[in-house]
């Protein structure tokens, strides 16, 4: 396994590189950067700004996924952050608003985390039912209208620059190094993979496994939140109905393609956001090019496949026998 | 009698519910509301119907919605555009979904990969066929269609049992009796209560999974007719979310969302219950239809709550028996 570490991340940075370059082909403005009221434009600020969603919702995904678990409430999560969010704007601080949201998400993920680590139900059926009824409580919060905001500071995290680098991209950075520093600089992220692997050993050799799902789930929910604010700021309004659909499933693409296994068990954060760029940059590919974006869906699920009969265990299978006969012969 | 008991549950909780609504609004217990009941669900109960062979199988399907989709886009398009006999529309759109499904199935033991994951890339590759087919809702005037919608059986009591809805009574009957009676249904047991056994018992665990996913994906294909009945339309964006629904209500209905154990009867008392809390909010007026949203969470909560308990008591006296011995 060891031996396979360096060479882990080739087939996606490859393919990002195959992608990227179909796309300066399409539009050959592709790789063209400006700098506009100190802030960058061009195609590539633009997939990463609106990778943005994806990627932080991957960022908790991948972590979830880990734990051999998934969640598909994110979508709904990112709706209702993003509809507290748009009806507090207007009426108070910032620092509010942020809290507010993000601790929505919070308790959206301890409700998902305590069905699946406390009652012991399978994610898929736990995170359903967040699934279904979020969307709902995100109505009620809006009372089904589209609610609009022009607080400048939120409009500022959807739409502001940092040193020219676009405020969502910047958050999405500063969440990655954050979330690698704290599970991968500590032996949490082993933890994580331990419980993936095998939960009920890793009970008995002494690791938390309930406080461990309980925590990917928080944190997944939070992740969630962020998304769902900063899609809020950058419409400058919220819809209960729309904001964050089908995003659970883009989130869960992204991992997959990142390489990390759905049984659980192993998980790279840095391939996962990797994987949300590839997705985004394949959509911005398909809108450069003229193509109706209908095609978007097709494109994905062609590579969806792709990717799932590369990671098949039998195919690998094929491929670890093919590769030791190579050895044997050399 | 096998999964017997959670599909009772589900009916006593319709039939309070029912009795509940009746009790504030008196007009609910008439067979005009029933019946239209079964008209607006009939094409969720086909897909649930399917859905529940799927998940007693251990797998899951969340393709459903886009096959729906597709069917109604492919119908409409071949009966108005390309000038296609009815009925030959209808068996083209069913062999196709039918043969989308099994080679989702073939994928998904082929290659032994997550059905969850498989059947998502099937939800995009319908979907974006759909999409590819034309992005318009696209009417259909065919003759068949308005004989089909005026076509009822006079209830007493001034309801009326529409064609679609006599079509899902029918599906649902025959699922359950295919679930029940054959060697196929009791081998769709088998590969939910644990698929090495089933396969050391001799079931031929490949086949039955393609057979599986092309039952559900038929069903699916048949409910895009009846959705195309339904609405006299073909429209590529019909029918988003409805896997979502149809889960709901196969987990509803008392099925265990780790196979092994469920019943066709259940699911079709989950879509009724789901169309039940619907007319609810409708009749009362003041409530908005994000409720129905609400309500269906809590109500899945309450019976995942409810099975988890089941089984965590099904073990017990195992567990009891396992100290006593020791």
């Amino acid at each position: 396994m060891t031996a396979l570490l360096p060479r882990r991340g080739l087939a996606q940075i490859l393919a990002l590189i195959v992608i990227l370059a179909v796309d300066r082909v399409v539009s050959p403005q592709f790789f063209d950067l400006r700098l506009q009221d100190g802030r960058l434009f061009g195609s590539l600020i633009d997939v990463l700004n609106r990778g943005t969603p994806v990627a932080l919702l991957s960022l908790g995904m991948v972590l979830v996924i880990a734990t051999r678990g998934i969640d598909l409430s994110v979508g709904a999560v990112m709706a209702i952050a993003g509809a507290i969010a748009a009806s507090l704007a207007d009426t108070h601080s910032l620092a509010v608003v942020l809290a507010a949201a993000l601790g929505a998400g919070l308790i959206c993920g301890l409700w998902n985390g305590f069905l699946v680590a406390v009652l012991g139900m399978q994610p898929i059926v736990a995170t359903l039912i967040l699934m279904v009824a979020g969307r709902g409580i995100a109505q009620l919060i809006t009372e089904g209208r589209i609610v609009t905001f022009s607080s400048p500071d939120l409009v500022w995290l959807g739409n502001g620059a940092i040193l020219g680098v676009p405020v969502p991209v910047a958050i999405a950075l500063g969440m990655l190094i954050l979330t690698g520093a704290v599970v991968r600089g500590s032996a949490l992220g082993l933890l994580i993979e331990a419980t993936g692997g095998n939960a009920r050993a890793s009970e008995l050799a002494g690791v938390g496994t309930r406080a461990m799902i309980l925590s990917v789930y928080v944190w997944c929910g939070v992740c969630a939140a962020l998304a769902g604010v900063i899609a809020a700021a950058d419409i400058m309004g919220a819809d209960a109905n729309n904001a964050g659909l089908w995003l659970e499933l883009d989130a869960i693409l992204a991992v997959v393609i990142g390489g990390t296994s759905l049984f659980g068990g192993r998980f790279s954060l840095v391939l996962a956001v990797l994987g949300a760029l590839i997705i985004q940059t394949m959509n911005t590919g398909i809108l450069l090019s003229g193509y109706p974006p209908e095609f978007n869906l097709l494109v994905k699920a062609v590579v969806v496949l792709t990717v799932l009969l590369l990671q098949s265990p039998k195919l690998t299978g094929f491929a670890g026998i093919a590769a030791r006969l190579r050895r044997t012969k050399a | 009698m096998r999964g017997l008991p959670p599909a009772l549950i589900t009916a006593i909780v319709l039939v309070a519910g029912f009795a509940a609504c009746a009790v504030q609004f008196p007009n609910i217990a008439s067979t005009r509301v029933v019946g239209n009941l079964l008209t607006d669900n009939a094409f969720l109960g086909i897909v649930a119907a399917g859905m529940t062979f799927v998940i007693i199988s251990g797998g899951i399907d969340l393709s459903v919605g886009s096959v729906i989709g597709f069917t109604t886009v492919f119908v409409a398009l071949a009966i108005e555009r390309w000038g296609m006999p009815p009925l030959a529309a209808f068996v083209a759109a069913l062999a196709l979904s039918a043969a989308f499904g099994a080679a989702m199935g073939a994928v998904i033991h082929v290659f032994d990969l997550p059905p969850f994951i498989v059947t998502l890339a099937g939800m995009f590759l319908a979907r974006g066929a759909s999409f590819l087919l034309s992005t318009e809702s696209i009417p259909i005037t065919a003759p068949i269609y308005s004989t089909v919608s005026d076509f009822a059986l006079r209830l007493p009591g001034g309801g009326r049992l529409t064609a679609i809805a006599i079509i899902m009574l029918v599906i649902v009957i025959g699922g359950a009796l295919l679930l029940r009676l054959t060697r196929f249904g009791a081998n769709v047991y088998a590969l939910g209560g644990s698929r090495v056994t089933a396969s050391l018992m001799g079931v031929a665990v490949g086949t039955m999974t393609v057979k599986i996913y092309m039952l559900s994906s038929l069903l699916a294909g048949i409910a895009g007719i009846v959705f195309s009945f339904y609405t006299s339309a073909g429209y590529s964006l019909s029918a988003v979310g409805v896997e979502l629904d149809t889960i709901a209500a196969v987990v509803i209905g008392g099925t265990l969302l780790t196979g092994g154990q469920g019943s066709v009867i259940g699911t079709f008392l989950g879509v009724l219950i789901q169309g039940l809390i619907q007319t609810y909010i409708n009749f009362d007026g003041t409530l908005s239809s994000w409720w129905t949203k609400i309500a269906t969470g809590i109500l899945l909560f309450a019976f995942i709550a409810l099975q988890q308990g089941l089984v965590a008591l099904a073990r017990r006296p195992l567990t009891k028996r396992a100290g006593a011995a020791s």
